[in-house]
């Protein structure tokens, strides 16, 4: 499942992310590597979302979420 | 040491108050807000604590050392190099967990490290503990709790630094017997280093550090070149060059990566106690400020508020200013015509110098109010939220929501907005910004709204209208003119994106939004203070001087000094240009040279019109009332106002932007394009909005 298909409140898994590798760096600077857990606080209908990630939140753009695959909410 | 100054580097994420801690032991007032990305340049300053000098350095945030963008590459740059002693790494303790990552790699570069836990007052008001006895142990270095905004600690932190100079890393106490009884890799690197890899990574560390060797090579530290060659970093593999296809298989960047988060998840655990009492406030005022129907109306209130603020308040208070300055102007009069100076002198003075630099002061109330409102909303962590709530809309001209932020700050001032765009990563996306933030209104343009708008709009309207104009209000009329810029410069950014194409463009926000927190009234008092300072600063300077040249211009012809106007330069010159405005409603020559004199700042428009029409103290009702009488005698009514506003706000804002557009698009070319361009567009409006309101 793609990160934008989920929904507000959910806690998901990162499982893969296809994303360049400017801004793959960048999250994972951030602190988002596969295998972490993000909790989804806002979610918008183009699929831009604010999510916590390791205390912080990130404002990701829907493009951004698409290239994001996560797996089952806990 | 044989160097009696020490050389500090202050480091550390963005948003973590590295620039509110500089300034809190320089004294300077650097620009703090509350989004990331704030500081643009390093920035040096100096202090002394006890016998010690030191060298401060503020760097821009970052969140790796890596070389992947430009002010993490300048950056580490920096450290690396031989000047900096002591590096101050400054950590938001209330994020510790993402902070950390960063502490991690710069612990890593063996230079000596201080640990400045900031914003300790937050972490306590939330509830949550920081074990400060355990985490210097995980980490092998001293950790100061400060309170930058609180000036908390501020001593402690500098005295650790002065006895921590030349010590690298101190005692590390890890519970890993575990891990080291299973290990196969044979050092005892759980007592040398903080951060311990797998026995795959330390295996291949072990051998990259003996090739290094081997080829002659003089590092300060091995390791940390080691482990960016096992990333594949590409500056360091630049430099290095070495051969080491046979080690380095792939690159381990990801494994390290994680492995370094392993470690701080470790350290959370350890030393972060109550870390679930989660911020409930920041959560309650999102569910509002970026909800999803709401978002965008909600931001529009507040711009309208804040404009609200500006016209109203600043009203009720420069009323008093115009007494003071009326006062002065008859004073000094009577003054000079006592000490029977010659009449030219009399004039520049009076109707030159204090016509112009007074009449732009007693707008001052006005800029006050809105520097404060900005201030307001760039320190309580609203501004990086708008780059969310605009990321939808932005998305659809191309640009992601993060370029929305260069452009609110041009509500305040251009020159600093278009710096801003630094913080874009994309360049095509960041030579949009600047070439759109122009058109943002910006608070020079403020008094010539307050000024027209109160003249020719609204039920108190100096000039008594009958029809349509009489019924809008002065501050509606002026917030149109800010929803007008936006529009224009959003249009803009659609039309440069269809001309740019797809490929070049890259509408991904990425951005970390901070946790919302009760403006800090030193931090507001500080921004405030410094765009007043600002702007008496330019009243004394530019706008002194091109009062005193129209003066000049309008007193001088082709017989010497004269007293009628119409036979002036100035006049001349204005009648040249004239026509060309004629069909946008102000073919008035003493307009167009206001508007001439306005590319100096754009409040030159408002004391120049002072100078030009002889009015005394323009911004009090009988000095509205003659510059109306002498406006309408040329036939100018509220659809020329307007015209006249919307070309004001439209064409090239002032010098000072022009130059800081050459500078940050590193093009002259590009830069007289832009400039040109704005003045076709301002002209282009201005006819089409004279031509359909005069309808």
């Amino acid at each position: 499942m793609k990160l934008n298909e989920t929904k507000t409140g959910g806690i998901v898994t990162v499982k893969q992310m296809e994303l360049p590798s400017a801004t793959m760096m960048r999250l994972k600077a951030l602190g988002m590597t596969n295998g972490t857990r993000v909790k989804i606080l806002n979610r918008k209908k183009s699929g831009s979302m604010i999510v916590s990630v390791r205390g912080t939140r990130l404002a990701l753009g829907n493009r951004i979420t698409e290239a994001i695959l996560v797996g089952g909410e806990e | 040491m044989d160097k009696e100054e020490l050389c500090v580097a202050f480091i550390g994420n963005p948003n973590c108050g590295k620039t509110t801690l500089f300034n809190a032991y320089t004294g300077a007032n650097l620009k703090v807000a509350n989004w990331p990305g704030v500081t643009v340049e390093k920035k040096e300053g100096a202090m002394r604590y006890h016998k010690h000098c030191f060298k401060v350095v503020d760097l821009p945030g970052i969140y790796s050392l890596t070389s992947y963008t430009l002010e993490e590459k300048l950056s580490r740059q920096f450290i690396l190099g031989d000047d900096v002693d002591v590096i101050i790494d400054v950590a938001d303790a209330s994020a510790l967990e993402r902070n950390l990552y960063l502490t991690l790699q710069i612990i890593e570069l063996g230079k000596p490290v201080v640990l400045a836990l900031n914003m300790m007052d937050i972490v306590e008001e939330r509830g949550m503990e920081i074990d400060l006895h355990r985490l210097p142990e995980m980490l092998g270095i001293p950790v100061i709790p400060v309170s930058a905004r609180k000036r908390t600690g501020l001593d402690i932190l500098m005295h650790a630094v002065a006895h921590h100079k030349e010590k690298r890393v101190g005692v590390i106490e890890h519970h890993h017997e575990e891990q080291e009884a299973k290990s196969r890799h044979a050092h005892k690197h759980h007592e040398e280093y903080a951060v311990v890899y797998s026995d795959e990574i330390e295996d291949k560390i072990d051998r990259i550090i003996q090739r290094l060797k081997q080829s002659g090579k003089e590092l300060p530290n091995y390791r940390w070149y080691a482990i960016k060659l096992l990333e594949k970093d590409e500056e360091i593999t630049r430099q290095m060059a070495v051969d080491l296809s046979d080690i380095v298989t792939r690159s381990y960047e990801d494994d390290i990566i994680c492995q370094k988060y392993d470690f701080i998840e470790e350290i959370i655990e350890e030393c972060l106690v109550h870390k679930e009492k989660k911020a409930a406030l920041t959560d309650k005022a999102d569910a509002l400020l970026i909800h999803r129907i709401f978002g965008i109306p909600m931001f529009l209130c507040i711009m309208a508020m804040v404009f609200f603020l500006t016209f109203a308040v600043g009203d009720f208070l420069a009323g008093g200013l115009e007494e003071v300055l009326a006062a002065f102007t008859g004073a000094v009069s009577g003054v000079l015509e006592r000490a029977g100076v010659v009449p030219a002198v009399h004039s520049l003075v009076v109707d030159g110098v204090i016509a112009g630099v007074g009449g732009i002061l007693t707008f001052l109330p006005n800029i006050f109010i809105l520097f404060l409102a900005l201030a307001f909303l760039e320190d309580s962590g609203y501004m990086a939220r708008v780059a969310y709530v605009m990321d939808d809309l932005m998305g659809k001209l191309g640009l992601s929501g993060r370029a929305f932020i260069p452009m609110i700050l041009g509500f305040g001032c251009t020159v600093p907005a278009i710096m801003a765009s630094r913080t874009l990563e994309n360049e095509a996306d960041r030579r949009r910004a600047i070439l759109v933030t122009p058109f943002m209104s910006c608070s020079a343009r403020l008094p010539i709204y307050v000024l027209f708008s109160q003249l020719f709009f609204g039920r108190n309207a100096v000039l008594a209208v009958d029809g349509p104009a009489g019924r809008i209000p002065a501050m509606v009329v002026a917030f149109s003119l800010y929803l007008l810029g936006l529009l224009v410069a959003v249009a803009t950014a659609f039309v440069l994106g269809k001309l740019q194409g797809k490929k070049e463009q890259s509408y991904a926000l990425l951005i970390e939004l901070p946790e919302y927190k009760t403006p800090n009234a030193r931090t507001i008092a500080i921004y405030v203070w410094e765009k007043v300072k600002d702007y008496l600063t330019k009243a004394g300077t530019t706008i002194f001087l091109a009062s005193v040249l129209i003066w000049m211009l309008l007193h001088f012809g082709a017989g010497g000094f004269t007293t009628e106007m119409s036979e002036s330069f100035g006049a001349m010159l204005g009648k040249l240009l004239a026509p060309v405005f004629a069909p946008a409603g102000f073919g008035i020559w003493q307009l167009v040279l206001a508007l001439i004199s306005g590319l100096a700042a754009k409040e030159v428009v408002v004391s120049s019109c002072s100078v030009l029409f002889g009015i005394s103290n323009i911004n009090s009702a009988a000095g509205m009332a003659s510059f109306a009488g002498s406006l309408a005698a040329c036939g100018f009514g509220a659809a020329n106002a307007y015209a006249f506003m919307a070309f004001c706000l439209l064409y090239t804002p002032c010098v000072a932007t022009i130059g800081v557009m050459r500078r940050e698009l590193k093009s002259r070319k590009l830069t007289a394009a832009a400039v040109l361009a704005q003045l076709v567009i301002a002209w282009l409006v201005a006819v089409l909005l004279y031509q359909v309101l005069s309808l």
